[in-house]
């Protein structure tokens, strides 16, 4: 790394290689950009061609798309109101990936997250609302905190493959919702959608100054700037990043792995939690049906293209909640399927993994295969 | 009570006659990923293929008013599947869960994309063969319905047992799962052989979608698959890559599948969303039943990253 050479008595600043340092760092750093971007890039270029297949035109689908997504400040808004449980639902896929761990069920710990929400706000309902806010909240984590929380538990403990059980609890997650749903929490006046109780007015969370988006993204920035804090700047987060290398070695320098699995899953179903809160007390008014949206699952999308780094979530989930919420328009104005979407999002998503093989291969951003410099 | 005054025997009755139907699509995805496994690679996409499968099984039949037609179109549908799968796999790096994953989303994206003109238009069955029909009782009559799929996999589970031990082929794919390096050491190559099986597991769950949407339920709709090809992922690993036990795990997997409509065509209205989690539940208390951290499953295919 460029920091073998003490700043003291190297006059001109120069890396390893004898170029410039600046020059080196901005090279390693920028594999980190350009893989992806090219990534993201050939597999729009397939879209495209798929959609020549089909006998569209690409142009004018991307434009839609543009136009859906981002072109205008209501496009963007409601591009930015999808965003928003995606910033949760990868931060859910995000944070066990730090341990090397493959969690695919988010969609459970959402829709829990939103009944106990619901819960909670109907049994509190005439306390003051910041207190209510506040428990649907707490509700909402600690719902979805224990249920993905368990899948890291039983890795730990039993050995038992995350991926599948997380699956597998994302469909018990639904199959209880539609009980409590239906049965114990129904409201009896929803009579076609069966729901909970709708929430009164001064529990549901408003929209933030100036726009019509509610205050979930906030939010999920929020926790996915902590989220960063905590893998890159705490020794909790050190401590898992050893451990997602090599568990052996992290149990030989004394780390508790079984706590941090536990923690991390538990805190990365807590997010997701809080995204079914939100769904639940800022757009929904009720735990329904409609909280088994599919966030969880494009949220795993969001995890693999920002490579797990809770900071490039942010600008991700920004993009992939513009592509979804271009799906509507594209379905009117070109007469293509609604699914068309999701074709672009698993094309982009086989690219995206694809490029993995890529990383490390390019001379030029690894200063360390340059040619030693005057 | 119905007529027939069955009672609560139609329950039994009932389960036995959903294992055997349900079970159908278990038994081949999860054969077809008991080939890919033993070689050392895993294939969580087979719930995509299941579903692209179903879409084009029930596509082509629709054009083609046979369901024979459909049945081949999803096997081949499956076979590209799973052979871009393993392509795509052998490049450095490349994780095969993840690409699993991502093909999951990509095949069901795809299904509905182009399935969307086969909503509603209805396509011709796979043939059952009655085995029941010696009874008066229509409700032992619909229980011993047979799908031919049915008897063709249970045929397939036996021979792939017998072929594992006995064949070349069974022998190399036991090699290439559990060494790469013995397999090179012998002279094989591990990156054609995993290609193979992975390519012939997506064309058995391929098969396993067309029965889906060609015989039960027998329709195309977007929420056909509700992760059976996941769960026989995992009843691959429960029955310990043996074809046998696939079969044996996929009947157990369909009676309990099976047990809500069963205890709902009683009159057992109470609880109905989670007896139908009941397959589900299965799963994952025997997942939790069979691992162990302190000792390798036996009988795994020691290149399978899964068990690692």
């Amino acid at each position: 790394m460029a920091d073998t050479v003490s700043s003291a008595d190297a006059p001109a600043m120069l890396g390893v290689k004898g170029y410039p340092a600046a020059l080196e760092w901005t090279a390693r750093r920028a594999e980190a950009f350009v893989i992806p971007l090219a990534a993201l890039v050939v597999g729009m270029v397939l879209f495209s061609l798929f959609i020549l297949a089909v006998g569209k035109s690409p142009i004018q689908l991307y434009e839609t798309m543009w136009r859906g997504g981002f072109g205008s400040w209501f496009s963007v808004q409601n591009s930015l109101s999808r965003a928003a449980p995606l910033l949760l639902a990868a931060l859910c896929v995000a944070l066990p990936a730090r341990l090397g761990l493959v969690v695919i069920g988010g969609e459970g710990a959402i829709v829990l997250g939103g009944v106990a929400a619901a819960a909670a706000g109907t049994a509190l309902s005439g306390a003051p609302s910041f207190i209510v806010i506040l428990v649907m909240g707490v509700a909402g984590m600690a719902a979805g905190g224990i249920w993905i929380g368990a899948v890291g538990a039983l890795r730990h403990y039993r050995a038992v493959n995350e991926t599948i059980s997380s699956l597998l609890m994302a469909y018990i997650a639904i199959a209880l919702m539609n009980q409590m749903v239906e049965g114990p929490l129904r409201d009896p006046a929803s009579l076609n959608k069966p729901s909970t109780q709708p929430l009164a007015d001064i529990y549901r969370i408003d929209n933030m100054p100036g726009m019509e988006v509610h205050w979930g993204l906030a939010v999920g920035v929020v926790a996915c700037v902590l989220s960063w804090v905590l893998i890159e700047k705490t020794r909790w987060g050190f401590a898992a990043r050893i451990a997602g290398g090599n568990v052996r070695a992290a149990q030989v320098q004394g780390l508790n792995v079984g706590s941090l699995i536990v923690g991390f899953t538990g805190l990365a179903g807590a997010f997701a939690g809080l995204a079914g809160m939100l769904e639940v007390a800022a757009v929904q008014g009720s735990a329904n049906a409609s909280l088994a949206a599919g966030y969880g699952y494009t949220g795993i999308l969001v995890a693999f293209l920002a490579r797990h780094n809770p900071l490039a979530i942010i600008p991700v989930a920004f993009l992939l909640g513009g592509i979804d919420a271009s799906g509507g328009l594209i379905q009117r104005r070109m007469d293509l399927p609604d699914a068309t979407v999701l074709v672009l999002q698993g094309m982009l998503f086989v690219v995206i993994l694809f490029s993995e093989t890529f990383y490390g291969r390019f001379k030029a951003f690894n200063p360390d295969l340059w040619k030693r410099g005057s | 009570m119905d007529a027939t005054g069955i009672g609560l025997w139609g329950v039994p009755l009932a389960i036995l006659g959903g294992a055997i139907r349900v079970s159908t699509p278990f038994i081949f995805v999860s054969l077809g990923e008991a080939i890919t496994e033993r070689s050392g690679r895993i294939n969580l996409g087979l719930e995509g293929t299941l579903v692209f499968g179903a879409m084009s099984a029930y596509a082509v039949a629709v054009e083609t008013s046979s369901p024979w037609l459909g049945l081949i179109a999803a096997a081949f549908a499956g076979l590209c599947f799973g052979l871009f799968h393993g392509w795509i796999c052998k490049f450095p790096k490349v994780n095969d869960i993840a690409i699993g994953i991502a093909l999951m989303l990509f095949g069901s994206g795809l299904a509905f994309f182009f399935g969307k003109p086969f909503i509603q238009p209805s396509a011709p069955d796979l043939p059952a063969i009655p085995f029941g029909a010696w009874s008066d009782i229509p409700q032992v009559q619909a229980a011993l319905d047979v799908n031919v799929l049915f008897l063709i996999g249970a045929a397939l589970a036996v021979f792939l047992w017998w072929a594992f031990r006995n064949t070349r082929a069974g022998l190399i794919l036991r090699v290439v799962g559990d060494s790469s390096d013995a397999a090179r050491a012998m002279g094989l190559n591990p990156t054609t052989v995993r290609l193979a099986a992975t390519g012939i597991g997506g064309a058995l769950a391929g098969i396993g979608g067309a029965y889906l949407s060609l015989y039960y339920p027998g329709s195309w709709t977007e929420g056909i698959s509700s992760g059976q090809g996941l769960m026989a992922v995992a009843l691959v690993i429960f029955a310990r890559w043996n074809p046998l036990g696939c079969f044996a795990a996929a009947l157990l997997f369909g009676g309990a599948g099976a047990l809500g409509p069963a205890l709902q065509s009683v009159g057992v209205t109470q609880g109905y969303y989670l007896f139908y989690a009941a397959p589900y539940i299965l799963t994952l208390v025997i997942m939790i039943a069979t691992s162990s951290p302190s000792r390798s499953l036996a009988g795994a295919p020691g290149e399978l990253s899964i068990t690692k």
